[in-house]
């Protein structure tokens, strides 16, 4: 119960973050990620803003022996970079640069009332499926 | 376009950030959107909170467009094969490499995780790549 208050009261937060940013505005991540135009500098604040408050936080919250309501932090185990990180990666910075959104405002942006985020989502969906059915087929011929 | 708000762009992200800590913190979970949305549609038990993080999410942005904005969220024009095709390829992307913006970049950088700084490298450059091609060498 009070991990759901939790989880309701963060989402809040990183969507009103998301709007008042306006990353909802997919032509102004675009317009960041186009450097050799009208370049707009608005995505590097949001994410340094976002990495200021996390890369001081995280120190004490990594102090904890435990969260605070939960019983253990679920934190990624991997830590070898390899091509599976990096190609990954690089697939989804593509996607962002032909789709204009990333997951968060992609999802965010669905308040707006417009279809560009609703399609953006489902093939969101679909894409991380096919991979999860290509990657469970491909471990099953090793 | 819109003018440039480097106050409220600031701001925004570290309304972002603390949302993660207060997640960390007390739930012991990394805010990434992509691993939430994946974690969400497997609709298993013990895993409602993710539907509940996005339910927060969307209640946050409407929070912001219909009551806060001083202005309404300008409308990008209707691209729907782009979007599909980008889509996919986020979707696809994101679950191979393990994050995406939020997962890697506001978490795994906040870890200092050298993983998520090659992974936020990795995107920020053939997202930069990508938008050269279409604007500039495609003129799409």
């Amino acid at each position: 119960m009070k991990q759901n208050l939790v989880a309701l009261i963060a989402g809040v937060l990183f969507g009103l973050g998301l709007g008042l940013s306006q990353m909802i505005d997919r032509d102004r991540v675009l317009g960041f990620l186009d450097v050799a135009g009208i370049w707009d500098p608005t995505l590097l604040f949001v994410l340094g803003g976002a990495v200021i408050v996390t890369v001081i936080a995280f120190r004490f919250v990594l102090r904890l022996s435990h969260p605070l309501v939960t019983e253990k932090f679920h934190l990624p185990t991997q830590k070898n970079i390899d091509m599976r990180l990096v190609i990954g990666s690089a697939i989804f910075g593509v996607g962002w640069g032909i789709a204009g959104y990333c997951p968060g405002p992609g999802v965010t942006a669905l308040v707006l009332g417009i279809w560009n985020p609703v399609l953006f989502v489902i093939a969101l969906i679909l894409g991380s499926l096919s991979y999860k059915r290509y990657s469970t087929r491909s471990k099953l011929r090793d | 376009m819109a003018e440039f708000n480097w106050i409220t762009a600031l701001l925004g992200g570290m309304l972002i950030g603390v949302s993660a800590t207060i997640l960390l913190a007390f739930n012991g979970r990394i805010a990434g959107i992509s691993g939430i949305v994946n974690g969400a549609i497997r609709f298993a038990t013990g895993e409602g909170w993710r539907w509940i993080f996005i339910v927060g999410m969307l209640a946050g942005g409407a929070l912001y467009e219909y009551l806060l904005a001083p202005q309404p969220t300008p409308i990008s024009s209707f691209t729907p094969w782009a979007i599909i095709l980008g889509g996919f390829l986020v979707g696809f992307g994101t679950r191979m490499g393990s994050g995406c913006t939020s997962g890697h970049g506001v978490c795994g950088l906040g870890r200092l995780s050298p993983r998520s700084l090659v992974a936020v490298l990795t995107f920020l450059t053939t997202g930069i790549a990508t938008v050269f091609v279409i604007r500039h060498v495609l003129l799409l």
